[in-house]
């Protein structure tokens, strides 16, 4: 009784903050302050035609490479609380009969989700999409194909192979903004490379470094999954 | 400015489907309700991003919010019924 | 037609799902119930934040032929707020990494007790 007393005042008091926050919310008419900064310049100084990406990629690439270095570690503790025994490795998942319909359309699926998923992060800085959209679209394509065959064995090698090579590339490239651009993460390197506005060599650094966030964004999202389907290996 | 009214149409429309679906999620007792449920909710959110001309936002949502969660969820659910039993 | 604003009707179910989500939370026995309400929390927080960047009858932030085409090519008032749109793009990515954990947790603790209810979870209570 005390209980639900005291939930229903939590969120009373939440609903007085949200209806005041929501009465004092006036719609803007136009951009200002630091959007406007960066609608206006952002095509000529870092040109790049989706200006998400310009700001997840360029302006705030600190949030990016946080953001990758957090994903990193949860696909790391996952794999630490999932991981199983010996016996338990070899144990073969006892399932009811995949359809054939699902083991026909997966293969002819699989390599189109996978080509789809590298189109939309080589495409980041000019249509919707990025590297976060392209790792999920792969790590979609490796569920269906797990969920067609429940037993199949993803090479552990070669997911931390791309995960490890493609995270350090990125800092790399970082680091070569210091050298020859404005500073760590600077993706137009000093002007050189921006390339024509609008195609698909443009933008300095920002596909190269979007499509190795894809890449690994994909690798670590696949195996996160992969673990949770070799949990179901434990009786 | 007629679109913008019908716009807001249907994101009112899609709205209240996502309030329903979320209360259905957090008073249903079967767990496999309340894990659709709670895909429904983030499958209309991404709809929803689109009309507020967010496309990033939305691809990612669609991908990873209401595909890929609900997926483990449904993963994890599997396996507590297979211990249970 | 004041009420009929896309970007106040995102803000008002966006915080709507965020009531939802906490009582949820709250209210909740079942670890996995818990989880799903934190998804639906998750949801609200990303939608209001969107609605806080959209702009009336503004298009995307993608700087093609039908924005660059403008007359006096002013930017400012044809395009949306990008940079709520690209924290809520991550903040995404860290929610399915949350939720990938504190699934995996949920397991652990059901490996523990065989049971999901966190009121047999009472070893540090006293």
């Amino acid at each position: 009784m005390l209980r639900n007393f005291l939930i229903a005042l939590v969120l009373a008091s939440f609903g007085f903050i949200f209806y005041n926050l929501y009465n004092s919310y006036e719609p803007q008419t136009e951009l200002t302050g630091i959007a406007a900064h960066y609608a206006e310049n952002g095509a000529s100084e870092v040109g790049a035609a989706n200006l998400v990406t310009a700001v997840v990629v360029s302006y705030r690439s600190f949030d990016t490479l946080g953001e990758i270095t957090i994903l990193f570690l949860t696909a790391a503790i996952i794999s630490f609380f999932l991981k199983l025994s010996k016996e338990d490795e070899e144990r073969v998942i006892i399932h009811r009969g995949t359809s054939e319909l699902l083991k026909t359309a997966s293969q002819l699926l699989i390599p189109l989700m996978f080509l789809f998923g590298i189109y939309v992060f080589i495409n980041g800085h000019l249509t919707p999409g990025g590297g976060f959209q392209g790792g999920a679209i792969i790590a979609s394509a490796v569920v269906l194909a797990i969920m067609a065959n429940p037993n199949m064995t993803i090479n552990h090698n070669v997911i931390i192979w791309v995960e490890s090579i493609s995270g350090v590339s990125v800092v790399l490239i970082g680091v070569l903004g210091i050298v020859l651009g404005g500073g760590f993460l600077d993706s137009t390197l000093d002007g050189y490379g921006l390339g024509e506005f609008g195609t698909i060599f443009s933008a300095g650094t920002i596909p190269i470094i979007y499509s190795l966030v894809g890449l690994k964004v994909g690798a670590e999202l696949s195996n996160i999954l992969n673990m949770y389907q070799k949990s179901q290996k434990e009786v | 400015m007629n679109n913008e009214i019908i716009y807001s149409v249907i994101a009112i429309g899609i709205g209240s489907i996502m309030l329903i679906m979320a209360v259905i999620a957090i008073l249903n007792n079967k767990l496999s309700v309340a894990i659709i449920a709670a895909g429904v909710v983030s499958l209309f959110a991404s709809v929803l991003f689109l009309l507020m001309s967010a496309p990033d936002v939305a691809m990612t949502e669609a991908a990873i919010g209401s595909g890929l969660s609900t997926l483990i969820f449904f993963y994890v659910l599997n396996k507590i019924k297979r211990q249970n039993a | 037609m004041e009420t009929l604003e896309l970007g106040k009707i995102g803000l008002l179910i966006g915080f709507l799902l965020v009531i939802v989500g906490f009582w949820g939370i709250l209210q909740q026995k079942n670890i996995i119930k818990i989880i799903v309400s934190f998804t639906i929390l998750n949801t609200g927080i990303n939608l209001v934040m969107v609605a806080l960047g959209y702009v009336k009858g503004h298009t995307a932030p993608i700087i093609d032929s039908s924005v660059s085409q403008l007359e006096n090519h002013n930017v400012l008032n044809a395009i949306v707020d990008p940079v709520p749109q690209a924290l809520v793009l991550t903040a995404i990515v860290i929610g399915f990494g949350v939720t990938a954990l504190l699934l995996a947790y949920a397991m652990k603790l059901f490996k523990a007790k065989k049971s999901l209810e966190i009121n047999d979870f009472n070893d540090l209570k006293w």
